[in-house]
């Protein structure tokens, strides 16, 4: 018998990456200079980045489907992977972490991230979440001998594979009901056999999984002890690419497969998005850690993204991912900020920093201004163009509870602002400037100027 | 109009911006080269905008010095700017105390001086781009841009309390905004998706959607106003702020709020704007009365200059929500009066202290034996904030109180009782510190010098020329204003008949 060999197209990007991946695993035992991996992990980005307007297509009968969604998805995680690396550099070393696999990990959980946003497959989505949960782990462990971070480590991977189980809980109840775990059939099935509790359960079982995964509250638990012991870079990586991925699961997975409950779980997603930014703009105000306040911050951004799955609508859902990419920008140029300064943890690091280093300041202080969603910054035009689709869809009072919410998180964005500039210096705040976590600091913070200077590079 | 041969508007938004850029390349040693830099900016933006003053087209409420560029097509926002009578006269008033904001911090601003300028210029900017904006869109940039240099104004170069200052203003006109951005958003939906605010002010709006605009609107305006209950920002900001901080807040960054219930709630939400004009006007007095009852109670001279602009700033929103040409004339007269008036009382009071280093009244005492000259001109600027006739408070409060009195005889009285306790407060004060013994902690000191004088000058001059010829000024925005009026009388109900009547009879006596 003779197996036809699918079409390999739609899938190149990925088989690049993890390729590439693999080879840098074994180059790392020849290879003395760690700088030449990370260089070729760019480079493998550039030509994934390159590959991927030529894949689109569906293969393995449906369940794997390369599309424009998914290509938007798979820019995200590039410029993810990226500006991680960029920012990893030096840092990695000063970490007293310096391991080839750091990189070639950090690509394996791209691949699955990627392998995520173009799933049509139940099981082919879990296979990439897991690809990508795995390396995220190794990677919040990195740091070996810190004990925090091997918390940070342990905690991740113990919640992380209750959400796993969760996860495969509820795909095996779809399978149950529907005899198929391909995400189109499972629309069709549930569109003429309609709803039934069971149906219900397992959605709610989704859901719970995803909400881990973009650090939705009440399944947020994990995040700020995991954002705080990892080390920064990988911080940067986590709150974004897992979160983006998260997202791009859940539009697949909710208006497609899901599509006849849309009604029960837009009613679950309202209630968690109140509770996330709450919980998440609440609990920030407190901390004394800014990658914990960042955590919380990432967390409360998790909620106003949920307003663009909520809203249901094209715009909507464009917003969303919109969104995602300015977030993306302003929130790993925060933490490479937090990177350049040796000590740059605790808030109270950043007393006048203003004194000692008025430009980089002035760059945080945009980063800052961008989190709250103040113009002529991106965060604005993200926030505007995410709430404008809710209102156009119904939704205002619970954009009045977003906005409520985003001027509260003012409170605690301002404090980093108010400790630059208006604090005193207490001791010298020596930085670590090299030209790649450089690079990665001008590429951030022009992007978040001009997107909010010239909303058109976004609206289209 | 047209023909000057550039966008005086633009000019006048980006050149102190792009000041403030060039400002922050300049080397920081380099402090005077910084200052005379920092003063050129400012005199020839100020210079550059007189030709609105001169060229400014009196006969129509058509929007004049207009531009129009598309900005983000997919969004249906554009960059478009244009004044009318009403806008006009802040523009100028906001390039002239920048002006003097640069000539009074020459010496009192010691540390971060580039900063500072380059945030002050920001401001003017924003400040002026909120004036102009004729796109909702471009108009909320500016509005919400401006809260960043301001923020940095007052919690960097504050007073002690600053921080608390800075935060506290920020939070208070952050929510009233996101609020405001939310009504925005539903009146681009409901106007064909465009920001265009010509356009809007030629819908008419279903009257639930009105009412609830105007909350979302008024949330933002009467934060910055700041309007009885959500004043408690403004004392402590205008406190802790730098002199050139203060100026500009109380000159033009709270003329922003009326500005916005002229040139926003009253236009696009006129029945709801009808509705609600009892409640606004009861507001409106209470702030009076009880800004100027609390004045009564301060030891702090700044602090006391900070709650009589509260009990002010009801007159400009009394006079706006009565409905009628006196009112709203006066209104915006006052505002203008109250921006030179208490900006100069903020630079004296600034000039003050850089001598003696004390905001305390107790610190003072015979002030006018010691400095006799600056002491003239704090005469002067007293008189006009209580209202003295040929000074130029008198003729905006008057105005307002015919406005009130025609709408509503109650809050006319009230409002009336306000002057009152402001001519108790500022002879008070005046007394204090000028008259009496000579306090020993203010012996030996020199008085004003020449760059100082001429810092007040201007204002001297502004002052007794709204107060003897302030048809100048009320020419400017007679037919903008009479526009708006008939704008909203014409929106739904009849019941404006009376007050159209007795309308014409008081403007013609002031004239």
């Amino acid at each position: 018998m003779i197996v036809p060999i699918p079409d390999l197209t739609p899938v190149t990007p990925e088989i690049i990456m993890t390729v590439s991946a693999m080879v840098l695993l074994m180059l790392e035992l020849i290879v003395k200079n760690k700088s030449i991996i990370a260089f070729l992990g760019i480079a493998t980005a550039g030509a994934v980045f390159y590959v991927i307007p030529m894949s689109y297509g569906e293969t393995f009968g449906g369940m794997f489907i390369s599309d424009e969604f998914s290509a938007y998805f798979k820019f995200i995680f590039l410029i993810n992977l990226v500006l991680t690396i960029l920012i990893s550099l030096k840092y990695i070393q000063r970490q007293k972490s310096n391991y080839g696999e750091y990189y070639s990990i950090l690509l394996f959980a791209t691949a699955g991230m990627m392998i995520m946003a173009s799933a049509g497959d139940l099981i082919v989505l879990y296979l990439g979440l897991e690809l990508m949960a795995l390396s995220t782990y190794i990677l919040a462990g990195i740091k070996r001998h810190d004990i925090k971070s091997n918390e940070a480590a342990i905690k991740y991977f113990l919640l992380g594979a209750f959400s796993s189980a969760l996860l495969l809980y509820g795909i095996s109840l779809i399978y149950g009901l529907t005899t198929t775990t391909n995400i189109y059939k499972i629309g069709e099935y549930l569109g003429e056999a309609g709803a039934s509790p069971a149906v219900l359960l397992s959605m709610a079982l989704i859901i719970a999984a995803f909400s881990f995964k973009i650090a939705a509250a009440p399944f947020h638990m994990w995040a700020p002890d995991v954002y705080q012991g990892a080390p920064t870079s990988i911080t940067a990586f986590m709150s974004v690419g897992p979160k983006a991925a998260g997202f791009a699961v859940i539009v697949r997975v909710f208006y497609v497969a899901f599509a006849e409950v849309q009604a029960d779980w837009t009613a679950i997603l309202i209630g968690i998005a109140i509770l996330t930014m709450a919980v998440g703009n609440i609990m920030a105000i407190a901390q004394t850690n800014i990658k914990r306040m960042l955590a919380y911050s990432s967390i409360a951004h998790a909620g106003y993204m949920l307003l663009g799955i909520i809203a249901g609508t094209q715009a909507a859902v464009e917003a969303m991912m919109v969104y995602i990419l300015i977030y993306a920008f302003m929130n790993i140029g925060a933490f490479a900020i937090i990177i350049l300064l040796e000590r740059g943890d605790e808030l109270k690091d950043y007393e006048g920093l203003a004194k000692a280093h008025p430009l980089i300041a002035a760059i945080m202080l945009v980063f800052m201004f961008s989190l709250i969603g103040i113009p002529p910054t991106a965060g604005f035009i993200g926030k505007f163009y995410l709430f404008k689709a809710a209102v156009d869809a119904g939704y205002t009072w619970l954009v009045v509870i977003a906005v409520i919410f985003s001027a509260i998180s003012a409170y605690y964005y301002l404090r980093v602002v108010m400790n630059m500039y208006m604090k005193e210096l207490k001791e010298e705040a020596p930085i670590y400037l090299t030209p790649s976590l450089g690079l990665a600091i001008l590429i951030t913070v022009l992007m978040v100027i001009i997107i909010g200077v010239m909303p058109s590079t976004v609206s289209g | 109009m047209e023909g000057l041969g550039y966008p005086i508007l633009s000019t006048l938004i980006f050149l102190p911006i792009a000041g403030a850029i060039a400002i922050l390349l300049i080397k920081r040693t380099a402090e005077t080269f910084i200052k005379w830099t920092a003063f050129l900016i400012s005199v020839i933006t100020f210079i550059l905008s007189l030709p609105l003053f001169i060229g400014f087209d009196k006969t129509t409420s058509e929007m004049q010095f207009t531009e129009t560029h598309e900005w983000v097509p997919d969004w249906g926002i554009r960059y478009a700017l244009g004044v009318d009578g009403i806008s006009v006269l802040f523009v100028l008033l906001t390039t002239l105390l920048t002006v003097l904001c640069v000539t009074v911090s020459w010496n009192s601003i010691k540390e971060k001086i580039k900063e500072f300028y380059a945030a002050l210029f920001l401001i003017e900017g924003a400040i002026i781009g909120v004036f102009s904006s004729l796109d909702l869109f471009l108009f909320y940039i500016f509005w919400e841009a401006m809260l960043i240099p301001m923020f940095l104004l007052i919690g960097v170069w504050g007073g002690p309390n600053r921080v608390y200052a800075a935060i506290k203003f920020f939070l208070y006109t952050l929510v009233g905004s996101l609020l405001m951005l939310v009504g925005i958003i539903v009146l681009y939906l409901n106007t064909g998706k465009t920001f265009d605010m010509l356009q809007m002010m030629a819908m008419n709006y279903p009257y639930a959607m009105q009412l609830m605009l105007f909350w979302a609107f008024f949330a933002a305006f009467a934060v910055k106003v700041p309007m009885f209950p959500v004043h408690t920002w403004l004392p402590d900001a205008h406190t802790e702020a730098p002199t050139a901080g203060s100026v500009i807040l109380a000159g033009v960054l709270i003329k922003m709020g009326a500005y916005g219930f002229l040139r926003f709630s009253l236009p696009l939400f006129p029945e709801a704007a009808k509705d609600m004009a009892p409640v606004m006007m009861i507001l409106s007095v209470i702030a009076i009365i009880y800004g100027g009852i609390i004045c009564l109670a301060q030891t702090d001279l700044k602090r006391l200059i900070a709650y009589s602009s509260v009990s002010h700033m009801g007159f400009v929103t009394l006079g706006i929500f009565a409905l009628n040409t006196q009112g709203i004339q006066g209104g915006i007269l006052q505002m203008i009066s109250h921006g030179v008036v208490t900006g100069a009382l903020f630079l004296c009071i600034g000039m003050l202290y850089d001598k003696t280093h004390s905001r305390q009244i107790g610190d003072y005492g015979g002030v006018a034996t010691v400095l006799p000259i600056y002491a003239a001109f704090f005469m002067v600027f007293t008189l006009a904030a209580i209202g003295l006739p040929g000074t130029s408070g008198f003729v905006g409060e008057f105005l307002v109180l015919i406005g009130g009195f025609t709408a509503w005889k109650l809050m006319g009285v009230l409002a009336a009782t306000g002057i009152i306790i402001g001519a108790a407060y500022m002879l008070w004060l005046y007394q204090k510190v000028f008259f009496m013994d000579v306090n020993p902690k203010i012996e030996g000191h020199k008085d004003i010098n020449i760059r100082e004088i001429m810092t007040l000058l201007p204002l001297i001059v502004l002052v007794i020329w709204i107060g003897v010829y302030p048809n100048t000024f009320l020419s400017f925005m007679d037919v903008s204003v009479q526009n708006l009026i008939d704008r909203v009388n014409t929106a739904g109900m009849v019941e404006i008949e009376t007050t159209q009547e007795v309308t014409e009879m008081p403007t013609e006596v002031i004239k």
